[in-house]
């Protein structure tokens, strides 16, 4: 298990676009804001935990498609599939590799990206924390999207509006979790909602990830 | 695996030729009975109802919205139950007749948001509120997006069948959770003006104050709508099981040569 | 003939209008693929028991 983590892992970096790639649309989609809504700081931190939220919820998505489409194209995923590790577990890792290579770095950028975005102080912890808890949701949903449409010529699009809906209750509450953070509000019930969310579709979802997978190695 | 291989054991075959018949012989009867209960009851409703002494005359709009979007939800429900049904016993009506449901659900989910923003026009104001019911309805349109789309995206129709049924009882648990989150993401914001608007769009609500004047034309409508939803969806599963069978038969053409 | 909807008028009618007309599409464009399919499955069907 460890080993395919390492692997992917290593691959990721190898490749580079899928790392970096997130990164970078983070900063562009946070540096595009002002330029749309206008430079007024108030606005700017009013809107700033969920701009930052939405913005690492879009560069999650971006990296999805990547997720099993290169293993399915050379193969691996079916050499995979007969191993003997189930793959439920085969899942699951590349949503933690998911997570270390898109989700993590995210996580560690969005306290800078507030900055640009006026985030009032109390804010920043709030977000890092409602991000390291609501991003883990993301890239499992992600890999339930992207074992959907894995076998498809073109799955990316078909990928962002299956996949998008599946984000709304993990948006809202972590969204919920970093504006209340950045008021000064209590954040416990939103985040205790997130985690739940989190919890669950960690121990669900790989499931369901991995029953679609089958159908798709069929 | 090929289809028509697939297709030619009689147990696959029996049960879509029964239901065809079937269909066939009971579909005059729900398109009968269903256009007769939508035009007696939207008469009735827009023309022998008073108006209501705060909404006016839209109040006649609760004929159209209530039902729509009554089956907007439904039309969810039964998918989710067919879904299974293919799941567990591997029966290709079920299957298709969800594919079938999922189009005439985007409409009806399409008529409650409609009807809804012309309703919410003059009485809120604006055409579009966050109101937690109507994001609500939202989402569920953007589902059945999905859905629909991942059926289209996918050649073999086993594997588009299994792919959306997944999907299905995957959404159907998000969609859920999204309408409990909504609904905690509106009250935190604004309490007051949401709990009015939930009880002034609740058709329990209004059901309730609304004296039975208003009541048995809604009634007619709802039956209505039912029974329409159930000729559409009985026509259009026997569509997809006839398409499903040209396939078949050009699939095995094509192998004899 | 229509009843007097007053200042609503505008909106009724509209929701009356979009809704039956979203819903005769839908039965129109169900009921027009349902044709077409049936008629190209019995034009196969006819061409296959003739070849066999």
């Amino acid at each position: 298990m460890i080993a395919l983590l390492l692997r992917d892992l290593k691959l990721a970096f190898r490749a580079g676009g899928g790392f970096g790639l997130g990164l970078a649309f983070f900063l562009i989609v946070t540096v595009l804001v002002p330029f749309s809504v206008g430079p007024q700081s108030s606005l700017l931190s009013t809107i700033a935990p969920g701009v930052l939220w939405l913005g690492a919820l879009l560069a999650c998505l971006l990296s999805l498609d990547r997720l099993l489409a290169l293993d399915w194209e050379d193969g691996s995923l079916d050499l995979l599939a007969t191993a003997p590790l189930p793959l439920e577990a085969v899942v699951s890792i590349k949503a933690l590799a998911h997570w270390i290579t898109t989700g993590l770095p995210l996580v560690l950028a969005a306290p800078f990206l507030g900055v640009l975005l006026n985030l009032p102080v109390p804010g920043f912890f709030w977000l890092v924390i409602s991000l390291l808890v609501g991003t883990p949701a993301m890239s499992v949903i992600g890999t339930f999207g992207a074992a959907l449409t894995v076998g498809l010529k073109r799955g990316g699009l078909l990928l962002s509006l299956l996949v998008l809906p599946l984000y709304v209750p993990t948006l809202i509450f972590g969204a919920e979790v970093a504006r209340r953070g950045a008021t000064g509000m209590e954040t416990q019930t939103p985040l205790l909602m997130l985690a739940g969310i989190t919890a669950a579709t960690i121990a669900l979802l790989p499931f369901a990830s991995a029953a679609v997978l089958r159908i798709n190695l069929r | 695996m090929s289809i028509a291989a697939k297709a030619n054991t009689l147990w696959e075959y029996a049960n879509p030729r029964k239901f065809l018949a079937t269909s066939e012989r009971v579909l005059p009867f729900f398109w009968m009975t269903s256009f007769v209960c939508l035009v007696v009851g939207l008469i009735w409703g827009f023309f022998f109802t008073p108006d209501d002494y705060k909404q006016g005359s839209t109040v006649k709009i609760i004929y159209l919205h209530v039902p729509a979007a009554l089956m907007a939800i439904n039309c969810w429900l039964m998918m989710l139950a067919t879904s299974l049904v293919w799941l567990v016993r591997r029966h290709h009506v079920s299957a298709l007749a969800a594919r079938a449901a999922a189009p005439i659900g985007i409409v009806m989910t399409l008529i409650a948001l409609a009807t809804g923003a012309i309703w919410g026009q003059p009485m809120w104001g604006t055409w579009w509120a966050w109101d937690p019911r109507l994001t609500a309805f939202l989402i569920l349109f953007l589902f059945y997006l999905g859905y629909v789309a991942l059926w289209e995206a996918i050649e073999d129709s086993d594997t588009a069948a299994d792919l959306t049924s997944v999907l299905c009882l995957v959404g159907s648990v998000f969609a859920l959770l999204s309408r409990y989150a909504v609904n905690f993401w509106n009250q935190g914001l604004h309490q007051g003006a949401s709990v009015m608007r939930a009880a002034a769009v609740t058709g329990a609500d209004t059901e309730e104050k609304v004296s039975n004047i208003y009541f048995y034309p809604l009634l007619v409508c709802i039956i209505g709508f039912v029974l329409l939803f159930i000729a559409l969806v009985l026509y259009r599963t026997g569509t997809e099981i006839r398409a499903r069978r040209i396939k078949a038969l050009l699939a095995r053409e094509r192998l004899n040569g | 003939m229509i009843p007097d909807l007053g200042k609503y008028a505008d909106a009724v009618l509209w929701s009356y209008a979009a809704s039956l007309g979203l819903l005769i599409a839908l039965v129109a464009l169900s009921v027009m693929r349902g044709r077409k399919v049936r008629a190209e499955m019995e034009k196969l069907e006819h061409r296959m028991s003739r070849n066999g």
